[in-house]
């Protein structure tokens, strides 16, 4: 276990370090950020001046190790658009994030492994066509479409909830039940096949067989195998959610990490595009991490390694 | 190529998604044949007409209704769907291509090579794929060859992983140690005789990968990264449409239903032809 563990977290230090990696060189391609700090026709004069004063003017190499040992320190440099540190306008969307992502998952996953299980159990059934055809639906449309149609019909034609922001309870259902739609049909069709599967093996026949409780059999013996692809999928998905999602964000314009990250974007503010390209790395790697750990729990297997 | 077709007979979801994939692709095509109004030509006294069926007052005869600069919208969605393909199967296949011959090149020389090209896969992993798509968009700049380059860039890693463990298998065939017996040379034993034992299960990432690309390329598009005015694109028709949603519901209706019903029969085709070739390869996704 040890072992598995230090391998695994190995692993997360590098693919961190990777991500760190290709964002520095991929902004210092977006373009010169002293075009955009200094007004139109600034001299040549007040222009190298800047980009000493922010290092620009040093070996590519040499900026990339100055970099990275000050994003070590989580130092991100000061954002250009907001003056404050980049770290902190990141971070303080970091609650909106969360609790959209939290919604999202909680009623996505207990919706998508009610539905899945149902499906699975009552093969053939018009049950399980309902649930196949509502999950296939909600995998082929576009999260931000769906949200658009919310608005139109709950926000437009109803007048019941706002059409986005935030602040109240109100303005989190929309958003939350958009996401959940997406969480759900993903793991419900997986739960399905992924039960499917197991229930034609051996040791669940056997299982029966010795006369156990059909629902001793189901637990133990069926779902806790099952779940182990369905746990890959949530830990997936709860690193996407968690690292904001760009378009539900935009559409609802809820105040999270996706919807800074692509104004950054759009403004060419390096520091607050590497600082929240980091956070999410840092959040996707470390639920994998965790969702590596689980495996373990539930795969005695692993654990021996 | 008998069989196939009457396994596909067989199956409603699997001829369902056929079909409908045949009318899409034919309708991509022959666009211009349709007797459809030009898909660029604004009507300004037909600004934002409803759909005909409706019954509201509509000038003009345009069946799904126009948008705030009275284009007809059937006509985008239709034409709309020329660059969709256009630009999904290109990086289908660009994806596809890189991540074929990399998972082979991964499985076939394991060692060093493989562990590098892994680790990279696991680097890619750890961003997701929309916001590695907007980072490189925003570095490159918006363009039609840019949103193919980076479609393909978010496609590559899945192929790769599965063609590898693949390749890790099929090595140890008897064809393959008696490729090596009679002097085939690595690049020979890999395009002759492991490609072909992989197109299968890649042709089958192929077809669910279009179904996420395509999806990918509309939010792309919806974001402003994408396809760029004046060619119409069914992501921007959704966030060009979004600003009337109270006026006109038909702008931002049409264009979603147009991806929802071709996502959800290329992931039909898709489900079908993964069972058709190999059920195995259902739990590596």
């Amino acid at each position: 276990m040890a072992r598995y563990l230090l391998s695994k977290l190995f692993e997360a230090a590098l693919a961190i370090w990777g991500v760190v990696t290709i964002v520095f060189f991929v902004s210092r391609v977006l373009g010169d950020p002293t075009v955009l700090l200094l007004p139109m026709g600034a001299s040549q004069q007040d222009i190298d001046t800047l980009r000493a004063a922010l290092g620009l003017d040093r070996p590519i190499l040499e900026q990339y190790g100055i970099a990275l040992l000050s994003m070590l320190r989580g130092d991100f440099g000061i954002s250009f658009q907001h003056t404050r540190p980049a770290l902190d306008v990141v971070l303080e969307r970091m609650p909106a994030t969360g609790m959209l992502a939290g919604t999202a998952l909680f009623f996505g996953t207990l919706i998508g492994a009610v539905a899945g299980a149902i499906a699975a159990l009552r093969r053939g059934t018009i049950s399980e066509f309902v649930v196949m055809t509502a999950a296939l639906l909600g995998q082929a449309t576009p999260v931000f479409w769906l949200g658009i149609m919310l608005i139109l019909f709950f926000s437009v034609q109803l007048g019941w909830l706002p059409t986005g922001g935030s602040g109240s309870l109100a303005h989190l259902i929309l958003p939350g039940l958009t996401l959940s739609v997406f969480v759900s049909a993903s793991i419900a069709r997986l739960l399905r096949s992924s039960l499917l599967d197991i229930m034609r093996e051996d040791y669940v026949r056997t299982a029966r067989a010795k006369g156990l409780m059909p629902r001793t059999v189901f637990f133990w013996h069926i779902a806790r195998n099952a779940l182990i692809p369905v746990v890959t999928m949530i830990g997936i998905i709860a690193g996407e959610l968690l690292g904001g999602s760009v378009v539900i964000e935009t559409v609802f314009a809820w105040p999270g990490v996706g919807r800074v990250i692509m104004q950054a974007i759009q403004a060419q503010d390096f520091p607050v595009i590497q600082a929240g390209v980091a956070l999410v790395a840092v959040i996707f790697v470390v639920t994998n991490l965790l969702v590596d750990l689980l495996y373990g729990v539930l795969d005695p297997r692993i654990r021996q390694r | 190529m008998k069989s196939f077709f009457s396994a596909l007979l067989q199956s409603r979801a699997g001829l369902f998604g056929f079909v409908l994939v045949t009318v899409f692709v034919l309708a991509a095509i022959l666009a211009p044949f349709l007797g459809l109004p030009s898909p660029t030509r604004s009507d300004l006294l037909a600004r934002m007409a409803p759909p005909t069926w409706t019954g509201l007052f509509s000038p003009g005869a345009h069946p799904l209704g126009t948008d705030e600069l009275g284009r007809d919208i059937l006509s985008r969605i239709v034409y709309g769907s020329r660059v969709t393909l256009i630009v999904a199967c290109s990086a289908v296949v660009l994806g596809g291509v890189v991540g074929v011959l990399l998972g082979i090149i991964a499985g076939y020389y394991r060692g060093i090579v493989d562990r590098v090209l892994m680790r990279i896969v696991d680097i890619q992993l750890a961003l997701p794929l929309m916001l590695l798509a907007l980072l490189v968009v925003a570095a490159l700049g918006p363009s039609t060859r840019n949103l193919i380059i980076v479609l393909a860039l978010t496609s590559w890693l899945r192929y790769a992983r599965i063609i590898r463990g693949q390749v890790l298998a099929l090595r140890e065939r008897e064809f393959i140690l008696s490729a090596h017996a009679i002097g085939a040379g690595t690049w020979r034993i890999m395009l002759r005789h492991l490609l072909p034992n992989v197109l299968t299960p890649a042709l089958v990432i192929a077809t669910l990968e279009l179904a996420r690309i395509i999806i990918m390329d509309a939010a792309l598009s919806f974001l402003g990264l994408g396809i760029q005015p004046p060619n119409p694109s069914w992501g921007r028709m959704l966030s060009d449409g979004r600003v009337y949603i109270s006026t006109a519901w038909w702008i931002v209706t049409f264009p979603g239903i147009a991806i929802l019903l071709t996502v959800l029969s290329v992931n039909l085709l898709g489900d079908w032809l993964r069972d058709y070739f190999d059920p195995k390869l259902r739990t590596s996704r």
